[in-house]
């Protein structure tokens, strides 16, 4: 086990290497070198020393191996607007989108899984139907038009759900979180729905076509022929069955909920990471969109490791192979 | 078989596939809509009441005006209401939907060419080159087409040839995997092995022999991109990096209304947002029936 | 212990069984009119081709039976009660207990991600109030009578580990765990090495004979059911159109379908370079409604009688019928 941790951690690094010379050759090649690390506003003549004490008029190469040398002590530079360093920035807007991500994913999955394993079990009940036909709907729209809606029906109108920003925190580990206060649950709860709807289209659709498959086989004839008990028959050899693509997908969409809800959070002016990125790529402040992608893939290829890890403890033929390999 | 009883079949073909797509309720519903948004795109600038790009007969007056006003000279109805400029609602929603259709239609074709040629010359050529561009695929499937489009804009600026770019940059890599897959099948077959013995060039073989005989599930992801991309356009005007405002695409005028949300005045971005959600609703209706058509999922 | 010592009483009663599916393309009448008689102990082979109705017959007395098939008609009598009337929970709690199946793929019988412990011990603790430790007991006690070597470490694999006979042991295990009057065997070896097919065969006699288990085979193979059962009942097109004794089947069988299937099966001791008797024709389209018997495009002996009417069942002695209007005579 220890072994193919490390291969495929040793396989993510050179992933990350990968993407570094791809997004430092891009930078390079759309922009002007300099203003990757100098500020464009700056003056011809200050923009002249900044370069060379950078050392920007060495060859590509030697500059790129200051960058990963930054890169590895998670350096990417300074921020042009706010000239804080890059990674700080993105560090604290982080545990806002990850607080949206997990409460988004969290409705999805408590609201879509049940629902699609009843679409699977009674196909024909209104609910199965209804929830079926709605889940295109779900899985079209746009997501502002989503949000809009929401916010026309639920801030405005009923005036019940703030419409925008994060609520207060309250520390844990040191770190703020809004979903530790009422306010904060009140401010999360519309960006939340806005990102968790398509997943719970998603979801649902997934699960009764995985339920679907699951209960037309031979095993679970048998274990009706054993004349177990229909809720242990759905309970646990369906859903032992399901865990696998069901984790993948579940797993998958929450790394894209923190990574790219970037529309979501400029609607709801929801300070996390995202926002932050947009804001960047329409100001051009290039350190910032540098360091938040470097993150980004970090943070999916780690993940991506994590899936693997759990398969094999859910499913016990993938255990076999990862012992055998 | 001759070229006319080919064409035949094709015929009946298509035939039995509308057949069947209109047998259900919802599809032949969405169907209908779809069709009359298209006719209401193309005729915009006969039947709008108004024409929203002619600043000179707007009257500043009229701004802001609930749906069912009458204007203030008392010339016309603005049954949708009018934005903060006096712009007829109706009419700007109508236009918008020739932008946004236009944008979405441009930018679907431009990334299933870009994306079959570059699938297709991946695994014809095979080696090196098939790994190089499905590496790139990869990298670009793994973000979403709208930041990628999002990236391009900021950068390239504003302007709808432009948005129409940014969106074939962020989605021909699905096009170009879906391609790649249909011809590692084709190429193997005996009918493009006749091809080389015939003596036909490689671009004709890529071309008249494996091209059209890839087309079917290409048709199937354009319906799907389709969808998208009016989705996507939307999504960036709504940033604000998308058509100018002068021209603006139903993503544009829901953009706009936005800020009118909170003080009530909701019609500036409720209609403009319905319209568009409409249009990309019964598209996708639509499509996921042609596509269970297409590949049946074993479903009722 | 001798078949005639044997009481004769009948565990398991089929009577004008009829199992139909609804397709798009029209009914398809599986099961047509199926009777059968199981008596305590007893074989039975139930024998026919793919699509004759007999793995539909297993799953109706089970009432396993899916949309879009229903057992439209008939009883199924389990000693004195009928299954067909029986409330869902009620026939949840015979399955597994008075009544079990053996399915054919062993692979796919078993839950690939639980292990085989918890899949006896639940079938165990589905019927009765025990402790885990000793429904374990009891499934390692199965085990062990049907000749599991190691069965502790058994207990604790997963299917995927085990080998393909291993597994069919395992199903029979499980079919045995409450003792059940009849059990019901669709076609378990036929996914078997040959050598593994010996084997089982030989291991499910023995443990249905020691418990007086009653067992209905179903197989499409003649030859497997020869040196088996006590009793044969062949299939066709959804309907039983002979049944007997096994050695009286074999040796005089009165229906043409059965003298074809017993032409087809090579025997050790022909001649080398002997044809074997093939039946002219396939088998009949399950969507066509018929006049006459439905053997008769394929039989060589039918006459115009035999394609305008329905062939009644002839039974000159219990246990032994046949439906013919020419059946091959008696030899001497």
């Amino acid at each position: 086990m220890p072994a193919f941790v490390l291969s495929r951690l040793a396989q993510a690094a050179i992933v990350l290497l990968a993407v570094s010379a791809l997004v430092f050759v891009g930078v390079f090649v759309i922009g002007n070198p300099v203003d990757v690390m100098i500020n464009p506003m700056a003056t011809q003549a200050e923009k002249l020393a900044v370069a060379q004490s950078l050392g920007l008029d060495q060859p590509m190469w030697m500059q790129y191996g200051r960058f990963l040398e930054g890169a590895l002590h998670a350096d990417f530079g300074r921020s042009f607007l706010a000239g804080q360093p890059a990674m700080q920035l993105i560090f604290e807007r982080v545990p806002a989108t990850l607080e949206l991500a997990v409460t988004a994913i969290l409705i999805a999955t408590l609201v879509g899984v049940p629902l699609g394993l009843y679409a699977a079990v009674r196909p024909d009940a209104w609910i199965s139907r209804a929830g079926m036909g709605l889940s295109i709907v779900g899985l079209s729209l746009p997501s502002f038009w989503i949000a809009i809606v929401l916010i026309m029906v639920l801030a405005v109108w009923a005036g019940a759900l703030p419409s925008s920003g994060r609520g207060e925190t309250r520390e844990l580990f040191g770190i703020p979180w809004s979903f530790l206060t009422i306010d904060g649950l009140k401010h999360i709860v519309l960006p939340a729905l806005t990102l968790a709807l398509p997943k719970i289209a998603l979801l649902a659709r997934l699960t009764r076509a995985a339920a679907t498959e699951v209960a037309t086989s031979e095993y679970m004839q048998f274990a009706r022929a054993k004349g177990l008990r229909r809720s242990r028959i759905v309970g646990v050899h369906m859903l032992r069955n399901l865990m696998v693509p069901l984790i993948t997908v579940i797993g998958m969409e929450f790394g894209r909920l923190a990574a790219f809800s970037v529309i979501t959070e400029s609607i709801f002016a929801w300070p996390g990471a995202g926002k932050l990125l947009i804001d960047s790529i329409l100001q051009l402040d290039r350190p910032v969109v540098v360091a938040y992608v470097m993150v980004v893939v970090a943070f999916l290829v780690l993940l991506n490791l994590l899936l693997d890890l759990t398969y094999g403890v859910l499913d016990p033929r993938i255990r076999l192979q990862a012992r055998a390999a | 078989m001759s070229p006319s009883v080919a064409k035949h079949r094709t015929q009946s073909r298509w035939r039995a596939a509308m057949v069947r797509l209109l047998q259900s309720r919802m599809a032949a519903g969405a169907g209908l809509v779809l069709a009359l948004v298209v006719l209401a795109a193309l005729l915009a600038p006969w039947i709008a009441p108004q024409n929203p790009y002619d600043l000179a007969s707007l009257d500043i007056l009229d701004s802001k005006l609930p749906p069912g006003s009458l204007s203030g000279d008392g010339s016309m109805r603005y049954w949708l209401g009018t934005d903060e400029q006096g712009r007829d609602m109706l009419s700007a929603i109508l236009f918008g939907l020739r932008i946004s259709l236009y944008v979405g239609v441009l930018a679907t074709l431009g990334a299933l060419l870009v994306g079959t040629l570059m699938g297709l010359s991946a695994a014809f050529a095979r080696g090196w080159v098939d790994a190089f561009i499905m590496r790139i695929v990869d990298i670009q499937l793994a973000l979403p087409g709208v930041l990628i489009a999002l990236v391009l804009l900021a950068i390239l600026g504003k302007g709808v040839d432009k948005v129409v770019i940014a969106l074939i940059v962020g989605g021909w890599a699905y096009f170009a995997r879906a391609a790649r897959a249909s011809a590692m099948v084709e190429r193997d077959r005996e009918y493009m092995e006749a091809a080389v013995c015939l003596g036909f060039g490689r671009g004709r073989q890529l071309l008249r022999h494996l091209l059209p005989n890839c087309m079917p599930p290409l048709i199937v992801i354009a319906t799907i991109e389709f969808a998208e991309a009016i989705a996507a356009e939307a999504a960036l005007s709504f940033l604000g990096v998308g058509v100018p405002v002068s021209e603006p695409s139903l993503g544009m005028l829901t953009a706009n209304g936005f800020d009118f949300l909170m003080s009530g005045r909701y019609w500036l971005c409720l209609f403009p947002g319905m319209a568009l959600a409409i249009v990309i609703l019964s598209f996708n209706i639509v499509g996921d029936r042609y596509r269970e058509i297409i590949n049946p999922r074993g479903e009722r | 212990m001798s078949a005639t010592d044997r009481q004769h009483e009948a565990v398991l009663s089929v009577r004008g069984l009829k199992t139909w599916f609804a397709t798009r393309e029209g009914t398809v009448r599986s099961v047509d009119g199926v009777d059968l008689d199981l008596a305590k102990g007893e074989i039975l082979g139930l024998v026919g081709e793919s699509g004759s109705g007999k793995s539909v017959t297993g799953f109706s007395i089970m009432g396993l039976v899916d949309k879009p098939g229903r057992v439209v008609e008939g009883q199924i009598f389990l000693g004195a009660s009928d299954l067909l009337a029986q409330s869902p929970e009620q026939l949840r709690s015979l399955r597994g207990r008075k009544l079990a199946l053996i399915f054919q793929d062993p692979m796919m019988t078993l839950n690939p991600v639980l292990s085989v412990g918890t899949q006896m011990v639940e079938a165990v603790t589905a019927h009765e109030k025990v402790s885990k430790k000793e429904a374990r007991a009891r499934a390692l006690q199965s085990l062990v009578r049907v000749g599991i070597p190691a069965p502790e470490k058994r207990l604790d694999a997963y299917p995927h580990e085990l080998s393909g006979g291993m597994r069919q042991r395992v199903s029979i295990a499980i079919a045995l765990l409450h003792q059940p009057e009849v059990i019901i065997a669709d076609e378990p070896t036929t996914a078997l090495d040959v050598t593994i097919q010996g084997q089982i065969l030989y291991e499910i006699r023995r443990l249905c004979r020691e418990s007086s288990t009653a067992l209905l085979w179903i197989t499409h193979d003649l030859a497997v059911v020869a040196g088996l059962a006590d009793r044969v009942a062949v299939m066709y097109a959804g309907r039983i159109v002979e049944s007997a004794p096994t050695r009286a089947l074999i040796e005089r069988p009165r229906h043409p379908y059965t003298a074809g299937l017993i032409g087809a099966v090579p025997r050790i001791g022909q001649a080398h370079g002997e044809r074997l008797t093939q039946i002219p024709g396939s088998s009949p389209n399950p969507l066509e409604v018929r006049t006459g018997c439905a053997f008769a495009p394929r039989c060589s002996r039918a006459q115009e009688k035999c394609r305008s009417a329905e062939p009644e069942v002839t039974s000159p002695s219990p246990g032994v019928s046949w439906r013919c209007w020419f059946p091959l005579e008696q030899t001497a």
